[in-house]
């Protein structure tokens, strides 16, 4: 392929008095080349960016519908998730009890089993997950959240504000727990 | 006993074959590849299993930095650069700045906005590599007296009046929640309820119920 004919037109002779041309070989070595191209596909592999970032659709309710309208979700129905700092979740089924007993600590891993069972065990047309992050949370829990309801098909949930008492509650727990030597670097917060 | 002779063969490979293969794969590379824009503002987005592709036309981006400084954005085409100018003139006529046309025009080509209403006049002034997240103070939207994201998206709004904007977050994964909140209180007041939040795609996970959707054909999320 890189090589060309290089032996003159057939056997034409050529006469005594001139002098025969050297004949080169045309053979280029192309293991540079090679490298080079190599080279160039490594540097496009690293820096192309295959994975296109991806959206996560939300719709906000309308605050200004009155809370008789907003509120219809069944107690039964209802699993009220809230996210503490560090990672911390907490969860509790219908009403909050008024001892909090019924408060329970989980993890953004065991949530989703909590889920699974809360939903099997639930009426769909009941199923409403109340997502109430405090003010310690980030935002990557609250994707991470929202996430968990697409991956568990749940199609009612709420972003919900949290209450004075839930908050006071997850403080109380994430104190007492003493939440584990904090792995998470403080973020700059404000 | 006589050796049988064993003919020496030339070691050098023809390497016209690897080298087509080569560039091939290289012109592969370089067409299909994408240079990431540069980011002034470095966001680490979080993981879904959202599979849609982020869109890129009639955009407005609001992007929400790990100190929950807030930038608005937009899409980079030449109508979203139109819209841009829209929303500024809108700001600026609706809170009575006095940006002058050039001001306007040097803030449609900077990549994003990041000041308080007072200093846009003086973001119009600086160099595109001057501005970054931690140069510029972001748009305050810290409480409720002073949301100036209100402002904006009102503006953004009344551009987009009558046609679809897609409007995206863009937020680090490190951004606390009451930052968050701040942007969602501003949208909501605009009524503009549908948003969609910038993500690093991700597998759903196996045995899940999305997954048993998907895998059973009826799958695609909306």
């Amino acid at each position: 392929m890189a090589e060309m004919d290089t032996s003159g037109g057939g056997g034409h002779k050529k006469g005594p008095g001139v002098k025969k041309g050297k004949k080169m070989s045309t053979r280029v070595d192309l293991t540079p080349m090679v490298d080079l191209g190599f080279l160039l596909i490594t540097f496009f592999i690293f820096t192309t960016t295959m994975s296109q970032p991806t959206a996560m659709k939300l719709n906000l309710p309308d605050d200004s519908a009155t809370p008789e309208e907003q509120n219809k979700a069944k107690e039964s129905g209802a699993f009220t998730i809230l996210l503490g700092k560090d990672n911390n979740v907490f969860y509790y089924e219908g009403m909050l009890a008024p001892d909090g007993a019924n408060f329970k600590s989980s993890n953004f891993k065991d949530i989703r089993n909590e889920l699974i069972r809360k939903k099997q065990n639930t009426d769909t047309a009941d199923l409403v997950v109340v997502i109430k992050p405090t003010d310690q949370s980030n935002y990557k829990n609250v994707i991470d959240i929202l996430d968990e309801m697409s991956i568990n098909v749940i199609k009612r949930y709420a972003l919900v504000d949290i209450s004075p008492v839930e908050d006071q509650l997850v403080r109380l727990s994430q104190g007492e727990a003493a939440s584990p030597p904090a792995a998470a670097p403080p973020a700059g917060g404000n | 006993m006589a050796r049988p002779k064993i003919p020496r063969k030339s070691t050098s490979v023809d390497m016209t074959a690897m080298c087509d293969v080569a560039f091939l794969l290289l012109s592969f590379f370089i067409l299909t590849t994408k240079f990431k824009p540069s980011e002034a503002v470095t966001v680490e987005t979080p993981n879904s299993v959202a599979s849609k592709i982020a869109p890129e036309k009639d955009v407005v981006m609001v992007t929400l930095n790990k100190d929950g400084k807030v930038f608005l954005s937009t899409g980079d085409n030449s109508s979203d650069k139109l819209k841009k100018k829209e929303i500024i003139e809108s700001v600026n006529a609706s809170r009575n700045l006095g940006l002058s046309e050039n001001d306007i025009n040097a803030l449609v080509r900077a990549p994003f906005i990041g000041v308080p209403l007072e200093q846009l006049n003086q973001q119009a002034r600086l160099q595109t590599d001057q501005m970054n997240d931690k140069t510029l103070p972001g748009i305050p939207c810290k409480d409720t007296t002073n949301n100036q994201m209100v402002d904006w998206m009102r503006a953004v709004s009344d551009v987009y009046q009558g046609t679809k904007v897609n409007l995206l977050l863009k937020g680090d994964n490190l951004a606390k929640y009451p930052s968050f909140k701040n942007v969602l209180t501003a949208f909501k007041k605009n009524k503009l309820f549908k948003f969609q939040m910038v993500t690093n795609p991700e597998s759903v996970p196996q045995g899940s119920d999305l997954w048993k959707k998907n895998i059973s054909g009826k799958g695609a999320e909306e």
